[in-house]
């Protein structure tokens, strides 16, 4: 099966076959990752620029890393403090850089839909780095192969997701992506952290944890936003931490065998644990960061690929 | 000068009927209704509707005419054009313009453009309160002087009941109509859709149809202690209609409106987030459309607005939060509203009852009627004619309509104001 993407703006409308081509790559980036000489020629003399309108530490530096190794050369564009400071809509950002000829965008906005919209307007290869409350898919594609690698496969799982889901970009990657790879989800937040309509998108919905954890393979938990603890949507972190924090306790009503996951950074003492967090037979959180740089590295491989091929077919055409 | 529109089918609001006939203008106004069979009087000049519709005259109230302020978006002369060939022969035109139409100065200065410019009759509404801030009273008095049809701020929603409360006093001493906007103004901040798994699929801010619902129960309230006739801008979900239902069956002096939108379009439309769908109240489930298009046919509803708002291609040229909202409407009022008739919800009849007639009603108007003695303020149509929307071929200065490439039915053949004809289809 061929992958013939040509950006990657979410998972909703991936196909299981091309979230399969990723992470099948991926774990050969993992390999590779793992030797002292960590370089490869793939995206050599190519250009890949970031362009990040909202801070970001990790998934860019993720990023910029993964560009690298495949031989990329490499840009970060720290948006905040340039053209839109100064009234530039997107879309004539987005064009000043097209121009510039650039192979692969990697972009990250604070509202949904606008990397969609950015995508429609330049003539390379864009991803989406997360959207608003949108899509954040290197994140779910990162967490399956973390996943994957744990558990020996992705299907017939059962996977809760705790927390702040109304306001999370990953929950939604995360719920289309263990959609359409059949596993079984389990949200669980106060009904104050929940979109509206939730329970249409093939889950179940609990408020309590020790019931929502119950039997699950995977227990994912979620960022709680600073500015969400101001009691508007929660009364306390102290009472959001004896309710839905993951504590030794509420982890055992998971199976024996079952993974935690955070997308970090972490707040310790308020979403989890901190033992928990730090325990190497129970969390993954560090084989996330680690499976992010080679999952980026496949993605954008593929894109690469997909958009050289496509070029080569209307060749063929004409 | 007399004209004499023959052979054609008349759509009479009044008595809820349709039949062949002719109308006879003499001197701007309507002098005769002529049903087929019987003799037909001479004229100075005939013309014959080869079989098709003739109606009253679109009534829109709360038309966007972005003068003074954004000309560039849309002027007096522009809005007149669009109006003509979509079949509205009166724009009540909203006072939400760069400065506010606040004062009996810059309400005379619309009154003016609009006279030396427009090919419609137009009538302004001025703000309730200086520029729409909600904190001091606008001169109503003056203002009435001056030529305001009615009062309103707008979608700027007061917050403050004391202060609302006591401009409602004042304008139901002064016998003034205001116009308000059902919008709980604090829930619906930065929403740009309808809460729900759409909403959330997108990831969009969402506001809660109740929103819509917690206001007009407090504007009925107000309603009720102050007196004062009041004019619902729009309403555009199913939870908000009981409301309505109890304030009128209470003898309350109000009305509502709805606008072609939110009748034939929903949430859906926004996927892929398109902007030219992002309107203001947002677009609702499929259930709330059809409820609002029963409310009209029942009567409920009162009046069908286009809520005409010209934005530029640069504030719709943005992510999805970013853009502005609204829509023009002018020019696709009709074809729009037609095809409830088409999906069986309504005949003809009713729905230029909430065209023409109510909104006549509502402002106090002579036009708006088929009858002997009103304005021939007219329109020709056939409203079975299909066509694919083009925007560019549109007359409005702004393009932004959500219509655009949709497959319609309903076509204006010529409209009339005052028995001047002002639009003729080639």
């Amino acid at each position: 099966m061929t992958f013939t993407a040509q950006h990657l703006l979410g998972i909703e409308h991936l196909s299981r076959d091309d979230i399969v081509s990723i992470l099948d790559l991926a774990e050969q980036y993992v390999e590779l990752n793992r030797q002292p000489h960590k370089h490869v020629d793939t995206l050599a003399g190519m250009t890949q620029i970031n362009m990040f309108f909202e801070n970001s530490t990790r998934t860019q530096s993720s990023f910029e890393i993964a560009g690298k190794r495949l031989g990329a050369d490499v840009m970060n564009m720290a948006m905040g403090a340039s053209s839109i400071k100064k009234g530039e809509t997107l879309i004539d950002t987005a064009l000043t850089l097209n121009a510039m000829n650039p192979d692969l965008l990697v972009v990250r906005h604070p509202h949904s839909g606008a990397v969609d919209l950015l995508s429609e307007k330049v003539n390379c290869a864009v991803l989406n780095a997360g959207d608003g409350r949108h899509e954040h898919p290197t994140q779910a594609l990162l967490d399956a192969l973390t996943i994957r690698r744990a558990k020996g496969r992705l299907h017939r799982l059962s996977v809760a997701i705790c927390g702040d889901i109304a306001h999370s970009r990953v929950a939604r990657s995360n719920i289309f992506m263990l959609n359409k790879m059949e596993s079984r989800i389990r949200l669980i937040a106060p009904v104050t952290l929940l979109p509206a309509g939730i329970d249409q998108f093939g889950v179940e919905v609990f408020d309590d944890m020790a019931e929502g954890l119950e039997g699950v393979d995977v227990v994912m938990m979620l960022r709680l936003q600073r500015e969400r603890m101001d009691g508007a949507f929660i009364p306390s972190t102290r009472e959001y931490y004896h309710r839905w924090g993951l504590t030794a306790e509420k982890l055992s009503h998971a199976k024996d065998d079952a993974i935690v996951m955070h997308p970090g950074p972490m707040n310790r003492g308020v979403e989890i644990d901190g033992e928990i967090a730090d325990d190497l037979n129970r969390s993954v959180i560090q084989e996330q960061v680690e499976m992010g740089v080679a999952v980026r590295m496949a993605a954008m491989e593929l894109l690469v690929k997909a958009r050289r091929d496509a070029k080569r077919d209307v060749g063929v055409m004409v | 000068m007399t004209t004499l529109l023959t052979n054609a089918r008349l759509i009479d609001p009044e008595t809820a009927s349709e039949f062949r006939g002719s109308v006879l203008i003499d001197e701007g106004r309507i002098s005769g209704i002529i049903a087929e069979g019987d003799t037909l009087s001479q004229a100075d000049e005939i013309i014959d509707c080869n079989g098709k519709c003739l109606a009253p005259g679109i009534i829109d109230i709360g038309v966007k005419v972005c003068e003074p302020g954004e000309r560039h978006k849309e002027s007096f002369r522009t809005a007149g054009e669009a109006a003509a060939a979509g079949g509205v022969t009166t724009m009540i035109v909203r006072s939400d313009t760069e400065p506010a139409v606040d004062s009996p100065e810059t309400l005379q200065f619309a009154l003016r453009r609009a006279r030396d410019v427009s090919k419609v009759n137009v009538l302004p509404m001025a703000a309730l309160t200086k520029d729409r801030a909600g904190k001091e009273m606008a001169e109503i008095g003056f203002l009435l002087d001056a030529g305001a049809v009615a009062f309103s701020d707008g979608d700027a929603v007061n917050r403050n009941n004391k202060i609302f409360g006591r401009c409602l006093s004042y304008a139901k001493a002064m016998g003034a109509l205001v116009i308000g906007h059902a919008q709980e103004p604090v829930m619906s901040d930065g929403a740009c859709a309808t809460s729900g798994p759409f909403a959330s699929k997108l990831g969009l801010p969402a506001v809660s149809p109740m929103a819509e619902r917690i206001q007009l129960e407090r504007d009925m309230a107000l309603v009720e202690m102050t007196g004062v006739r009041y004019h619902v801008d729009q309403l555009s979900t199913a939870v908000s209609l009981p409301v309505l239902e109890r304030a009128k069956a209470a003898g309350l002096r109000v009305t509502a409106g709805v606008s072609i939108h939110h009748l034939t379009l929903n949430e859906l439309d926004i996927d892929g987030y398109r902007t030219f769908f992002k309107l203001k109240p947002p677009l609702r489930h499929e259930d709330d459309r059809i409820a609002m298009a029963q409310a009209v046919a029942s009567g409920l509803i009162d009046v069908i607005c286009s809520q005409h708002t010209p934005q530029d291609e640069e504030s719709k040229r943005l992510p999805f939060e970013e853009a502005a909202s609204g829509a023009v409407g002018l020019e696709t009022i009709l074809p729009a509203v037609i095809s409830l008739v088409h999906a069986g919800h309504l005949d003809l009849p009713t729905l230029w009852r909430a065209l023409s007639l109510n909104p006549a009603k509502v402002m106090g108007l002579e036009s708006g009627r088929l009858a002997a003695g009103a304005p021939a303020d007219l329109v020709v149509f056939d409203p079975d004619k299909p066509f694919v929307m083009d925007r560019f071929k549109m007359l409005s200065r702004c393009k932004n309509t959500p219509y655009d490439e949709r497959r319609m039915q309903g076509a204006v053949l010529r409209t009339f104001v005052g028995g001047t004809e002002v639009y003729c289809r080639d």
